[in-house]
């Protein structure tokens, strides 16, 4: 693996190696020192065209766990905005000698721009880019749903995928690169997705995706999904036409009290419910529903940085065998 | 009449194929055909070999950035007539978005003298239909049309005459002078951001969409809005199969509309984003296989009347960054013939007297181009481009004559090579290289 760019194009070996190496990472991270050696020497440079404080300080502790010299590079405010490209950046990162550039970027392609480009040699990761793709929030998410999954069938995750699996994606999927990144991973690792949201917030050709599409989210948790993510909708959208009120909105697409008692009604007591974050309390999601023990919000921030870790680990370490970082913490 | 130097020379064409016909013999003297025939007689004429050639009356592009004045960053009038002589071309129209706009008769006399000193191509301004390309007001068209410059086509350029009352009056208002509004059909709230061709393709890039219903619900306005005042309307670059169903359907009416594809709408896909190069940015935007081959049937069977290239070169730190960043628009004159060879030629689709037809003759009838577009026969104005079929090359943007670097087809290979451009008799091309432009004030 050269680069982390999309999960588009991860095949199922793949993923599945990301995710195996992630479960020896989480429990790096269970022990006292938490600290790793592999990537000491290592610059990693977080570079931040967009805000986004927890996916940034996430990256950076699962950098610092593998002892890797960490570069925070808020291009936001700084001479970037001023007018500098992002080639005239990436050549700047390349001089001072970044090995991984994890990028955040409003516009979608932008890591495969600098990915693909001759301005830079360094791996890059792309920590979500415009409308486009997050593979490692897909790759945590995928995560959390294995180890629910396992403990449902009763074993262990390690080298499972999750064949047989049903997951609802709900919201703004137009807009979402966490609903593209998962659907394409969801389906590598064998999952079941249906989409659900208003045809407005659908983009144009997702007929063509492999999933279900859906505009009755009732009618969606009826047939028990063993997960349901709820996607961040942004209520300004309600002036660009998208749906005509925010009220109107939740009553349709929202997780709320109603219909989680529905579920539990229905018994359907595996079933988790996930959110990428940060969350819109009262809007796609309603308090109860988010604090709920169906919640896996804190799971999934809790394994993103073991994900990252992984994702780092296995871009910078040159080392395929993901047994290796096990093998240095013993020691 | 003054005759320089350059132009008193005589030259014999001897062999040519006319427009990929019989072979025949060209005796080129004073700017014009003297002679056609078999066996035509140098009499001191320099002979050209032109066995396995095929000849065409001058290329004439209706759709040409030059970008002076203003961005003589990206082009100027001098290096976009090199490019344009090299393409084959004896005549380009100037688009009107320079800066300043062209849209008094002072800055479209500027151009049109630019173009004049420059010697290498006939470049006919393009005026702009409002004030600054603003869409608020009409521009002095009437001004225009009676300078120097003599302009005949208007057009926006870059952005669309949306406002309807606007249109229905430029479209008025050039009949006083036989003039043709060229619209860029885009209906400015349906691209609000758009980034490429709204489908299958945007859907997983995650790019915003500029939908095909977009340019359409313009086309479909335009010529109702035409036929009602009785007035001539070109489409330029057309892209999708739709808006050729509702021109083939507005001229099955009677309404007086041409329409305009691009050389690279012929060929390329919005399958090529998925690298997310702004090399393939463009506006309007690479559409689907399916709009492709709508476009090229279109073009073959007359519904789309001529190809326009929206040469539009930009420097390189234009394209040099994100996707959403880069600015619009590819190169096209100096690949143009090549493109239309392999896409409408080679594919069985025209002959070389329909690539005469679309690239020279109906171009210069919609632009009322005297001296261009004309049969290659005895009496004819000298405007004449050879074209080696057989040859291959591969593009390399380097070594163009544009300043553009911005070539979607770089890379590739490419048939059939211009090996001269005789512009009003005078070769500006030779042996495939560029020769010397014409100087003759009197030509
Ligand atoms: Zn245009």
């Amino acid at each position: 693996m050269r680069h982390l760019l999309s999960t588009e194009d991860l095949d199922k070996a793949e993923a599945i190696r990301i995710l195996d190496t992630a479960e020896e990472m989480a429990a790096v991270s269970e022990r006292e020192v938490k600290k790793l050696p592999v990537l000491r020497g290592r610059t990693v440079v977080n570079l931040f065209f967009e805000d986004s404080t927890r996916t940034r300080i996430s990256f950076e502790a699962a950098a610092k766990r593998l002892s890797a010299d960490v570069i925070n590079f808020a291009a936001k405010g700084s001479s970037v905005s001023k007018g500098e490209s992002l080639k005239d950046t990436a050549q700047t990162l390349e001089a001072m000698g970044a090995d991984a550039v994890v990028i955040r970027h409003w516009a979608s392609g932008a890591p495969a721009r600098l990915a693909t480009s001759d301005w830079i040699d360094a791996a890059v990761v792309n920590a979500g880019d415009g409308t486009h793709e997050h593979p490692t929030q897909a790759l945590l998410d995928a995560f959390t749903m294995r180890r629910n999954w396992a403990r449902v069938n009763g074993t262990g995750s390690a080298g499972t995928d999750l064949a047989g699996m049903k997951v609802a994606v709900v919201g703004d999927v137009l807009h979402s690169r966490v609903a593209r990144s998962n659907l394409w991973l969801l389906r590598t690792l064998g999952a079941d997705v249906t989409l659900v949201a208003p045809p407005t917030l659908l983009p144009v050709g997702v007929e063509h995706w492999p999933c279900t599409v859906s505009y009755d989210l009732d009618e969606t948790l009826a047939g028990g999904p063993d997960a349901v993510m709820m996607l961040r909708v942004q209520g300004e959208r309600m002036n660009a036409a998208f749906f005509p009120s925010t009220r109107e909105y939740s009553r349709r697409w929202g997780f709320d009290d109603r219909r989680l008692a529905a579920l539990d009604a229905a018994g359907a007591k595996e079933t988790i419910i996930m959110h990428p974050g940060p969350m819109n309390r009262g809007l796609e999601i309603s308090a109860a529903a988010a604090d709920s023990p169906r919640s896996t919000v804190l799971q999934q921030v809790r394994n993103g940085v073991s994900v990252r870790m992984a994702a780092l680990y296995l871009l910078l370490s040159g080392d395929s065998t993901p047994a290796a970082p096990t093998q240095e913490a013993t020691r | 009449m003054s005759t320089a130097p350059e132009t008193s020379a005589a030259y014999l064409i001897r062999g040519a194929a006319i427009g990929g016909g019989d072979r025949t013999d060209l005796l080129v003297r004073d700017g014009i055909i003297a002679e056609t025939g078999t066996g035509v007689s140098a009499s001191g004429a320099e002979v050209i070999d032109a066995d396995g050639l095929v000849a065409l009356p001058g290329l004439v592009d209706l759709h040409t950035h030059l970008r002076e004045p203003g961005r003589e960053d990206a082009e100027t009038v001098e290096t976009g007539s090199r490019a344009a002589a090299l393409g084959g071309y004896t005549a380009v129209h100037a688009m009107a978005n320079s800066s300043p706009v062209a849209d008094t008769a002072g800055v479209v006399e500027q151009v049109f003298t630019l173009g004049q000193k420059a010697g290498w191509t006939d470049v006919r301004p393009v005026g702009a239909v409002t004030v600054g390309l603003a869409g608020e007001r009409l521009a002095e068209l009437g001004a225009m049309a009676d300078s120097r410059a003599r302009v005949r086509v208007f057009s926006d350029d870059g952005m669309c005459v949306h406002d309807p009352i606007l249109m229905r009056r430029a479209l008025e208002y050039v009949k006083a002078f036989d003039g043709v509004i060229a619209q860029h059909a885009q209906e400015p709230r349906l691209t609000d951001g758009a980034q490429m061709n709204e489908g299958a393709v945007s859907a997983v890039l995650g790019m915003t969409g500029w939908p095909a219903v977009a340019e359409e619900s313009i086309i479909a306005r335009d010529v109702l809005l035409a036929q009602h005042v009785d007035s001539r309307l070109h489409v330029c670059h057309v892209s999708t199969a739709g808006s050729v169903e509702i021109i083939r359907w507005a001229k099955q009416r009677g309404i007086k509309v041409t329409a305009e594809v691009t050389p690279h709408h012929l060929w390329l896909t919005d399958e090529l984003v998925r690298s997310y190069d702004p090399v393939y940015k463009v506006n309007p935007p690479l559409r689907t296989d399916e709009d492709v081959k709508a476009l090229r049937a279109g073009l073959a069977d007359g519904t789309i009347d001529i190809v326009g290239t929206d040469h539009a070169p930009h420097p390189s730190e234009a394209k040099e960054c994100e996707w959403a960043q880069a600015a619009m628009g590819m190169t096209g004159l100096e690949t143009a013939l090549s493109v239309v060879q392999h896409t409408m030629v080679e594919s069985g689709l025209v002959g070389w007297d329909d690539v005469a037809r679309v690239m020279s003759t109906a171009p210069a009838g919609i632009g009322q181009l005297a001296g261009h577009g004309q049969p290659l026969e005895t009496g004819s104005a000298a405007n004449i481009t050879l074209v080696d079929p057989a040859a291959r090359w591969q593009v390399d943007p380097q070594r163009m004559a544009t300043k553009g670097r911005n070539s979607p087809f770089a890379g590739r290979e490419l048939p059939g090579r211009v090996v001269a451009t005789f512009y009003r008799g005078h070769p500006t091309v030779l042996d495939g290289a560029l020769n010397t432009p014409l100087t003759s004030e009197g030509a």
